[in-house]
């Protein structure tokens, strides 16, 4: 079973580095690293077959951001890795130098959660416009909106100087 | 000659869907493409996280407006699959028939647009006239053209009965025919595959390499189809080819999406000849038990990636929804350097980047009176309003 032979590999190659690693059911496998091994198990991960990184998730578990990355090979299997990182200092790094096309999954982390990709290339932000008032993240879970002065009006309402 | 920096988008650049490219042009060529996104985002991930399972149903349905069961599809797998409950084959077979009727609605939308942009609008209009008759099986299938509600937590909502298997069926010969046409076109004819072939380059490696999925990275020789590879609802019962095809370039992605819908044909007919007998749902607990679940479906534009996590109450704590597009706009900047910049909107078109079509029914106002149509009265209206106008449509299709 290809998810066994996974995390026996992981288990050979990352003692103590990789761990918490269940299979839920057949073609999935979840596991957990520290955010200082991240690049090195990614980078061991392809080599041992994981084709593609499917996206990047973030969570807001309070006092910690999770981040799960989604792995998977050429014959189904996924695998879910997940890293936490202290709210209070959300540093992470960037994945890019081994699957190029997830920056935009990393755009995703830095604009929605606020979380600081280091080493991501440089590029226009995604997904929130270009005039988004800094610190305000959405998907935190104490965010339930923008504070009222900093929703911007698109027109000025009569009355008011339209210059 | 020195380069010089132009926008195109963030309006229509090729679709009806905002994407703003920079594009840096040498000439006519384009020797670097940026992209920047996000002009449709509307907080869905977020505002799921504050409904309750079933309305959050409805509303990941619309997170496209073709790949609507894909999405709801690919979140009711994992809700499903957190909830341990184990889906009745027969709507499991439902919802495969849903899914391939989805992808063929939609990969004839898509060789319409293609047709469009490369100055043969014969071809759009023949495409797009078969895609009726799919739209009309849907909708007397789910009720809804685009938004099907097929789906509810433990199965499906509607049954297909006999009578509807034999429409489904009777359907099947005639688009087969007509798809063989358009496969004749897309292998045969020297102006179509002159205009496509050496455009938007996407090789293998790179398509590999920067994550492509769906018929973009098949139409480059990637052999992935989440439909084999990861299968889910009836996709492990039910015989199908993957299709690929080495040309790499917007030729390649044509023949892929043209002979997929031979194959989607082939899987209908099998579908609904061995629908399996039994009940379409089973009852889910409206409060889902904590845990997590990651779910894959191959949607026509590539595979669609969902992950939810549940906490025990009837709202779920986290929905990530990957769609395809996403994964697939890393590689068109690569496809559209070294081409012309009259290349663009097909290159762009070319991984059918989704956008939205939710007309149903109209409701006239005139006076007070409000009034909403069917859709066979809404075409007999649109033909009396061209005849007034003295065009005379209603001959055509008798």
């Amino acid at each position: 079973m290809p998810g066994a032979e996974l995390s026996n590999f992981l288990g050979e190659k990352f003692p103590g580095v990789v761990s918490n690693v269940t299979i839920p059911r057949e073609r999935r496998v979840f596991a957990e690293t520290t955010a200082d091994r991240l690049v090195e198990v990614t980078r061991a991960l392809k080599e041992w077959g994981m084709v593609n990184l499917g996206t990047i998730t973030g969570l807001d578990s309070g006092e910690q951001f999770g981040i799960i990355y989604h792995f998977y090979d050429a014959q189904g299997l996924v695998f879910n890795l997940k890293v936490f990182i202290p709210r209070s200092d959300p540093r992470v790094s960037t994945v890019t130098e081994v699957f190029q096309g997830s920056f935009l999954y990393e755009r995703e982390l830095m604009d929605l959660f606020g979380i600081e990709v280091i080493g991501t290339p440089p590029g226009p932000r995604y997904p929130l416009p270009d005039d988004w008032p800094a610190g305000q993240y959405p998907l935190r879970k104490d965010w339930s909106g923008l504070p009222p002065q900093a929703e911007k009006k698109p027109y000025p309402s009569e009355g008011e100087n339209r210059r | 000659m020195s380069a010089i920096k132009i926008p195109v988008g963030p309006q229509h650049p090729a679709l009806k869907e905002p994407a703003g490219f920079s594009l840096t042009l040498e000439g006519e060529r384009i020797i670097d493409a940026e992209v920047r996104l996000g002009y449709n985002h509307r907080g869905i991930e977020k505002a799921a996280e504050s409904r309750n399972y079933i309305q959050d149903l409805y509303l990941i349905e619309r997170v496209c407006g073709i790949c609507s069961h894909t999405h709801v599809t690919c979140f009711i797998q994992a809700v499903e699959e957190i909830a341990g409950a184990e889906v009745p084959p027969r709507a499991q077979f439902i919802r495969t028939i849903i899914g391939e009727l989805e992808r063929v609605h939609s990969h004839l939308l898509w060789l319409g647009v293609a047709g469009h942009e490369v100055g043969f609008d014969t071809l759009f209009m023949y495409s797009w006239r078969d895609r009726e008759a799919v739209m009309d099986i849907l909708a007397l299938i789910s009720g809804n053209r685009v938004n099907y509600s097929i789906n509810t937590l433990g199965g499906v909502r509607r049954d297909i009965d006999a009578d509807q298997a034999r429409k489904i069926l009777a359907l099947l010969d005639p688009l087969i025919e007509r798809t063989e046409y358009y496969i004749k076109i897309a292998t045969n004819e020297p102006t179509f595959m002159g205009r496509l072939s050496g455009v938007g380059k996407l090789p293998k490696d790179v398509a590999e390499k920067l994550g492509a999925v769906g018929p973009t990275a098949r139409g480059s020789g990637v052999d992935r189809d989440t439909r084999r590879d990861d299968p889910y609802a009836a996709y492990a019962q039910v015989p199908f080819k993957v299709i690929t095809d080495n040309h790499a370039d917007v030729l390649g992605r044509t023949i892929v999406r043209v002979f997929e819908l031979l194959e989607s044909y082939k899987m209908l007919r099998y579908l609904v000849e061995n629908l399996p007998e039994g009940p379409i749902t089973v009852k889910v607990p409206r409060k889902i038990r904590a845990g997590e679940a990651v779910s894959r479906y191959e949607a026509p534009r590539g595979e669609d990636i969902h992950y939810v996590r549940a906490n025990g109450t009837d709202m779920p704590e986290r929905v990530k929804i990957r769609a395809p597009t996403l994964a697939n706009l890393a590689s068109i900047r690569e496809s559209l350097k070294g081409g012309f910049l009259a290349d663009v909107p097909i290159v762009i078109a070319a991984i059918d980047p989704c956008f939205s079509c939710t007309d149903r029914a109209i409701r006239i106002v005139a006076g007070r009176r409000a009034e909403t149509l069917d859709w066979l009265q809404l075409r007999e209206y649109s033909i009396d309003w061209y005849k007034k106008r003295g065009i005379d449509l209603s001959r055509i299709g008798k």
